[in-house]
Order: C-alpha cells, then structure tokens, then sequence
C-alpha cells in the first residue's frame, strides 16, 4: 500500500489539520492551508477528517501508485492526468496498481490536495503528521518531497474497500459522485482590524503577491505603507491570518507554518473563513482587503461548517448506499 | 491628555486569537513577564475547551481558538478570569546551567566582537555568564529561549550580512538580547559559543529543555580565543 514519488513538485508536503498544544513551545500550527478541502477529501473517502494527505502547489508532484488506492483531488483547478486521462476533481477515484498521477499545473489557483483512503501512514510527531518544513520534523523526515520517496497509505476504511471493488468490476475511473467545496464570493479578503491600528492606507493600496510567499507567509508588493502605522510593542503570540507591517513597509500575512511569537507591528487579521482562499493567491495576483466585523467573521466562519457538515454527511451517505443498483426491493 | 488605556487589556487578533496585553512598556521587565507567565498558568488550568493554546510571551498571553469555537464567547469568558489573576500566584523556574564551548569555530565572531565592545575575549565571556538569565518565553522556532538578563555592555548589532546556516547551538548575541539557536537554521547574530545541549527534540518528553520561566547561566566549558 504505497505511492511512489515519480517528480516531487513545488513544495510538496505531507499534511493533515496541524498540531496544536505546542504553540507555547514556538512550535507552528502546520497543517492543511485549506483544511475544509483536506476534510472534504476525507469525507469523500471514507476517512478520519485530520487523516493525512498530501498538499502541493503550483507544479505538483507525479506519483506511482504502487498498489490499488482510492483517492480524492481537491483545491486549485488544474491539468491532472491520470494514465494521460484528465483526472476528475473532487470525486473519489481509482488507481489501479501502477497507474502514474501527475498533479498538474494548477491553473486557477496556488495549491491543491491529495487525499488517500486509509490516510498517508506516517509517524505522528507531536500529534500530526504535518511537515513543518522550517523545524524539519513531521510528515517524511520534515521535509517536502523528492523524486524516489516512497509514501506508505494505511488501511481502507470498509466503506472505501466496497467501492474500490465496485468501480474495478464496472471498469469504471471514478465514482458518479463527488463534492463542491464552495469557495465563496471571489471578493476582497475580509479582515479585523488589531487595536487602534490605523487601516485606511492598508485598503486603499493595491497589493500583489510576492513570489517569495510560502507556507509561512503570502507577502504582498504594493506602495510602502509608514511603519510607524503599526506602533511599537513587545514580541507577542501571533496566528495564522495575521497582517504584519515588516520594516520594508511591505506587509506579510501568516500563514500556517508561521512562527508563534512576533514582534513586527500588527496591522489586523485576515478571517479564519477567508484563510483558505487566502493560500489559493498565485505569485503576482491582486488582492483586496476589507475590514469586517467580529460578527461577520463569525458568520462567515459558521456557514463554511455548516457546509462541510452538510458535505461530510452527504459524502458518508453516498459511499454507504453503494451499490444502489444491486439492491433490490424485498418481496410484497 | 489620552486616557492610558487599562491593563490588562484585551486584543482580538482577527476572530482565531485574541491577545491579553500586561503592559504597554517597549522594553522587557521581568516582573511583568513573571505576572504573563501566571496568568497563562491560570488561563491554561481554567481548561477553557474553546482554547487550543496557551502562549505566554514578554508581557502579554494569547490565546488561540480551538477549531469551531467562537472568539465573542471567549471574549465574554475573558474577564472574570482576569480579575481572578491579579492574585495568581507565580512559580519560580528551575535553574538550568549551559556548558559552553567559547570561541574558535564555535563562537566564531567572538574575537571581533569582542574588541568592537573594546573587551578581551575572556572579559567578553566573564560578563556573559555572569549573570542568571530568565526564559521570558520560547518561539521564534521551537524551544528557542527568549532571555532577558544580559549585560547592556554585551549588546551587538546583528551581522550586517546574516550566515545561510548557524549550527545547532550555538550561542549568540543581537541588540540587547543572548540566545541559543535550536536547530541548523539561517541567522544574522554574533556567534559567541555552542553548547552540546539539544533544546529541543520533538519525540522527548517534554520537547523543549527549557520552560517559560526557568532561569539559566552559562557555564564554561572551554574558551578558545
């Protein structure tokens, strides 16, 4: 039960929904940029939420199945190809063993998912197998993926092995279903603005994003705000989301693998509802800010679970129905 | 006249976090850290299940969400725990001595710094490990310690082009802060000395050598200048 890494991509990671409990010890969140794409894909797959997937960008990376594996593509648009066959998205799939999936380029975004029936088994380090690439420890060896890597899958679940076999004897590539993860209006980010903060030269300059951007941080180009705008205070906790003034005057928002303390004045926060579409912004692509309320974040924030309950119920049902056609209704 | 805001006060980092400030001062007190550091113990043994994690830093604590819970319900939860921590009683860390191996390759801008702070290596190295540091927090990358307690005189600017690499361990001084690095990573301080400890190994139990809270003091353990 295995892939093979075939070509390992811009920044491959092994990743599920991050390790928390840790933060106090200056250990990064990690996880997932998009964790309701990662449960999505889970969902579809019969899986545990956090099970662990891969997450890639840009390019993405080529893999061998080695063995049969059901699997999910969820997050940017792209050109994925399985056998040389575009490879549907958010659906479950079959591999048959020795098929080659490459995963890519992504073209209507940064990053996409790669979830696996029976999760990718590695070791859980502190809680998670998230790689955090800047400590080196999580996922394979703490690091992104090269050519050769050997990604071992654990056990399918009962649901996802009845499917597998379902598809293998209908010669079919993917199941006839699959989920729509909303990605919401393609509109400004939203953020809160931090204390007194000063946002109005923030709003009004227009941003793009820096190629130098990653997991840590989207850094953003645009007209150098005044660094005093932020004020001067002690290094403090930070989270994912958070907008800091760096001394270019450029700003940087975190992102998951950011460091938990710093001291760069604080500008606002981006949502936790809008995090997901945040990690989508490719190198040099616009972006827009508005300032909302606590109560819209909340808002927001509620209808985005709401949705992936309503998805993840959706998904179960569907793998536990089939085989709809087989059956056959009782005798009168 | 602005009113001066009351302490402590309250800061929502966007609707995940939210930042409970001590002081508003620029510069590090250790009383003010010692009172940072009781209330995250407090926050943390109230076992409120809509928080994830408890980060004390200088003079502040944040505290971040757990997935699905809300902030304005933390932020209602908030201040009858902060009334309660004004009589939160503080711990004193242990004490944890550093063997360090001073200068040569492991301390290799030690003889430059030195004599730029118009010191011998050896006085260099006497002022370091004079005093018993204190660990204000740990981040910047896992188990790395926050000290305060160095010797003004010792303080240095960063390197003016930082390494690509600094090796585990090593000791080093930036601005008006000593620290050790954790893990091989880029940095742009002064490397005084490296020390054979491992700060942090995330399959020990605890990862992290230090705790929030400890004291620490430099230790010798050879000086080659």
């Amino acid at each position: 039960m295995s892939f093979t890494v075939l070509t390992p991509g811009l920044e491959t990671t092994v990743q599920d929904l991050g390790r928390s409990g840790f933060r106090q010890l200056g250990v990064a969140l990690g996880g997932a940029l998009d964790p309701l794409a990662l449960q999505a894909g889970n969902a579809l797959l019969g899986n545990a939420p956090a099970a662990a997937g891969l997450e890639f960008a840009l390019t993405g990376p080529t893999l061998r199945a080695e063995t049969e594996q059901l699997i999910a593509v969820l997050g940017a648009g792209s050109a994925a190809t399985l056998d040389g066959r575009p490879l549907p998205r958010a659906q479950p799939v079959r591999l048959a063993a020795g098929s080659v999936l490459k995963l890519g380029p992504l073209t209507d975004g940064a990053r996409s998912w790669l979830c696996v029936a029976g999760g990718l088994a590695l070791a859980s380090v502190l809680g998670s197998c998230s790689t955090d690439l800047s400590a080196g420890f999580g996922g394979l060896q703490g690091r992104a993926l090269r050519a050769g890597d050997r990604l071992p899958v654990g056990p399918l679940p009962p649901a996802a092995s009845r499917l597998l076999e379902q598809l293998a004897a209908r010669g079919a590539l993917a199941a006839p279903w699959g989920v729509a993860v909303d990605r919401a209006a393609p509109g400004p980010l939203r953020v809160l603005p931090y204390a007194d903060a000063d946002l109005r030269g923030f709003r009004a300059s227009g941003w793009t994003v820096a190629a130098d951007s990653n997991r840590m941080g989207v850094r953003l180009q645009g007209a150098a705000l005044p660094v005093e705008a932020g004020g001067t205070r002690l290094s403090a906790g930070v989270a994912p989301g958070a907008i800091q003034l760096l001394p270019s005057g450029l700003p940087i928002v975190l992102l998951a693998d950011a460091q938990t303390i710093g001291g760069y004045p604080l500008l606002g926060a981006v949502i936790r509802a809008d995090l997901p579409r945040l990690a989508q912004a490719r190198p040099g692509s616009r972006l827009q800010f508005e300032v909302v309320s606590l109560a819209e974040a909340e808002a927001a924030a509620r209808l985005q679970e709401a949705a992936l309950a309503r998805l993840t119920l959706a998904a179960a049902a569907r793998l536990s129905a089939w085989p709809w056609v087989s059956r056959t209704p009782a005798p009168a | 006249m602005s009113a001066e805001p009351v302490l402590p006060r309250v800061l929502p980092l966007g609707d995940a976090a939210v930042q409970v400030l001590l002081s508003e001062a620029s510069v590090p007190d250790a009383a003010v850290n010692q009172q940072a550091l009781a209330l995250a113990a407090l926050l943390r043994d109230a076992g409120l299940a809509s928080v994830a994690d408890v980060v004390p830093a200088y003079a502040s604590v944040t505290l971040h969400l757990a997935p699905g819970a809300r902030l304005s319900a933390l932020l209602d939860a908030l201040p009858p725990l902060l009334r309660e921590a004004g009589g939160a009683a503080s711990t004193v860390g242990r004490l944890i001595e550093v063997p360090v191996r001073y200068g040569g390759e492991d301390g290799a801008d030690l003889d430059a710094l030195a004599q730029s702070l118009d010191l011998t290596p050896a006085e260099l190295v006497a002022r370091h490990v004079a005093p018993v540091y204190r660990v204000a927090m740990l981040g910047f990358r896992p188990g790395f310690p926050y000290l305060l307690g160095l010797d003004p005189r010792l303080a240095a600017p960063r390197r003016a082009s930082p390494r690509t690499r600094v090796p585990a361990g090593s000791v080093g001084i930036a601005g008006l802060q000593t620290g050790i690095y954790p893990d091989a990573a880029p940095g742009g301080w002064q490397l005084i000395g490296r020390t054979a400890l491992t700060l942090f190994d995330p399959r020990r139990d605890p990862p992290a050598l230090f705790a929030p809270g400890d004291q620490l003091r430099f230790v010798v353990e050879s000086l080659c200048a």
